[in-house]
């Protein structure tokens, strides 16, 4: 599980570092998977007793699964998949703007210097 | 129930004011309510704490620690008040604006979004409320930053997005590791586990994690390009909240982990904290002396400030922490203002680059009163906010013998008059230039924008000439803090 985890974590940084948009939201959403396994790791992963309470039992038995990571990650995934949504469009529509998908050549917010010493003039 | 106001009451006004799309009017003073309605009930739970000390509410039907917690001490409460009078001041100076309506009809919902979520993270007591609240902050400045819709808005949008994700995914992985090593998130519960020594090994690294994802947030060095990539595409209303609270609130959850809720923090991360600190002030004022437009310096600012916040941090005392939370209150309303104040340069000439503008001191004598005041607040001349705030620090670095930390802020502390009697002199002082834009916008006197600067300075001038309440109400708030770290 832990060699499984640092594979996915090598794969999302090598796509998350790319200059190509497309792959950094793909990176970062496999660095999220990544992110989601270590957190489900906490949960006692390898019992096959679901966290449910027998009838009559007043807690769990010792060797259920921990349901509280279950949750956490259903939460996390639920966010991360909202966050990858908005970004695919973001992602999108800056390629229908810019007519390319290089990201070192977005400048518009940080036009660069022609003169070496002062700044350039941001126009609105 | 007072202690959930600071985010269902911002939470049903923006769920209102997104109802009410097609009616601006309506939606206008259903948002002004709200704000109003957000500052009444953060008074009142500030009242509550300061007569009956810690409030808390536990929701989902668990006993503690299990429950979600939400909880107000007197920090908490004092900064979800800060939140709600920079929440209003910024909405107050989007109402005259000139914003396009589309543009206004999503802007209500996401800053109603972006308080509730403020609120909350001062209030969560729980590692995995916390994380969630954090997440609403950067989805309600992404929708701010594309409202605007141009090609720039977009680009700075995808930057800030692509960091924030990655501080995001380092702050899950945290919590993930520190709940399998310790079984709790709640902080109390987080508080007592912390301490068992079997845990001095893992934990500092699984902290360690956490640490990483908010200063990350916060704009520390060298994880902080991002922000000054960012933070001025955004109109200057929506820019003075965003820039006063969001980085603040990284720094405010450092000093709560580190200071409050992990007890045996090693004093090798606290001693890399405090040189990072340095580093962080300096990168940032020196970033602010290249640039001329006015956002950019003062988005550069920011990070020159948080480097203040981390020092404090890492000097790892009950009075360096109330010296912090003494500067986190002056810094995030002087950094509101002085944005909304750059925002109503912009309205009178026309540009916020320094090189295009000037004439402003025989043409708004007025506003340029109100840049002195946030402009000696943020170099420190006594007596504003600024000097008790960096006082209070130095005093207990030299006393820590740290001559080196103390040292480099002080001189921080120039490179800031620097920048800042750079816009006073080429945007106040000298003439207007000849190849400037044509004088005033349309708005050239949004009246309502200089009544929340008005407002926020009137605070700032009583925080700094009359600072002993405040400075009583965060040693009391801080009084427990580093009880146990291991030096």
């Amino acid at each position: 599980m832990m060699l499984a985890i640092s594979l996915v974590v090598a794969a999302g940084v090598m796509l998350a570092l790319s200059r190509d948009l497309f792959r950094v939201i793909v990176g970062l959403a496999v660095l999220g998977s990544a992110a989601n396994l270590i957190v489900f790791m906490a949960a006692r992963p390898g019992t096959l007793v679901p966290p449910l309470v027998e009838a009559g039992a007043a807690q769990l038995a010792a060797t259920a699964a921990d349901p509280l990571p279950q949750a956490l990650v259903l939460t996390a995934i639920v966010i991360g998949f909202a966050l990858l949504c908005f970004a695919l469009v973001l992602g999108a529509s800056l390629v229908r703007h810019n007519g390319h998908d290089d990201s070192d050549r977005l400048q518009a917010s940080e036009p660069v210097a022609s003169d070496p010493l002062k700044p350039p003039l941001m126009e609105e | 129930m007072l202690v959930l106001s600071p985010l269902l009451v911002p939470l049903l006004t923006a769920l209102l004011t997104a109802l009410l799309a097609r009616q601006p009017v309506l939606r206008r003073g259903v948002s002004l309510l709200g704000a109003a309605a957000l500052l009444a009930s953060a008074i009142l739970l500030l009242l509550e704490v300061a007569q009956g000390g810690r409030q808390s509410v536990a929701l989902g039907n668990w006993p503690l620690p299990y429950a979600i917690e939400f909880a107000a001490d007197a920090l908490s409460a004092a900064l979800v008040l800060l939140t709600a009078i920079v929440g209003a001041g910024a909405l107050l100076a989007t109402l005259r604006w000139g914003e396009t309506a589309e543009a206004e009809a999503g802007l209500h919902p996401l800053l109603h979004g972006l308080l509730a979520a403020t609120g909350a993270v001062f209030l969560a007591a729980d590692l995995f409320n916390l994380y969630v609240w954090f997440e609403l902050m950067p989805i309600s400045v992404l929708g701010l930053l594309v409202l605007g819709g141009k090609r720039h808005h977009g680009e700075a949008a995808f930057k800030y997005f692509a960091v924030s994700m990655l501080g995001t995914l380092l702050m899950l992985g945290g919590v993930g590791m520190i709940y399998g090593a310790t079984g709790h998130l709640n902080f109390g519960a987080l508080r007592v586990a912390s301490a068992q020594p079997e845990l001095a090994g893992a934990l500092p690294a699984y902290l360690g994690l956490l640490v990483l994802a908010f200063l990350l947030k916060a704009g520390a060095f060298p994880l902080f390009a991002w922000l000054p990539a960012s933070y001025h595409t955004l109109p200057a209303p929506v820019l003075a909240l965003v820039g006063g609270l969001l980085t603040k609130v990284a720094a405010y959850v450092l000093l709560r982990l580190l200071g409050d809720v992990f007890v045996a923090t090693p004093g090798i991360m606290l001693e890399a904290l405090g040189w990072l600190a340095l580093v962080t002030m300096l990168s940032g004022v020196l970033g602010a002396a290249y640039h001329w437009d006015v956002r950019r310096i003062l988005a550069f600012h920011i990070v020159s400030q948080i480097g203040y916040l981390l020092l404090g941090i890492a000097l790892a005392t009950p009075a360096a922490a109330a010296a912090t939370v003494y500067f986190l209150f002056h810094n995030i309303l002087v950094k509101a203002n002085l944005f909304l104040i750059a925002g109503l340069m912009f309205a009178a000439a026309g540009h916020y680059d320094l090189r295009r503008i000037g004439g402003l001191y025989p043409a708004r004598p007025l506003l340029a009163l109100l840049f002195l005041v946030s402009a000696f607040s943020l170099v420190g001349v006594p007596p504003t906010t600024g000097f008790w705030g960096k006082f209070m620090l130095l005093r207990e670095a030299f006393e820590q013998g740290r001559y080196v930390w103390g040292g480099t802020a002080l001189a921080v502390g120039l490179l800031t008059l620097y920048s800042m009697s750079k816009i006073w002199l080429e945007g106040f002082w000298k003439p207007q230039p000849h190849d400037g834009p044509a004088g005033s916008t349309p708005a050239a006197r949004p009246l309502a924008a200089y009544a929340a600067v008005m407002l926020l300075s009137m605070l700032i001038l009583a925080m700094g000439l009359f600072p002993e309440p405040v400075i009583r109400h965060v040693e009391h708030a801080t009084a427990g803090f580093w009880s146990g770290v291991l030096k």
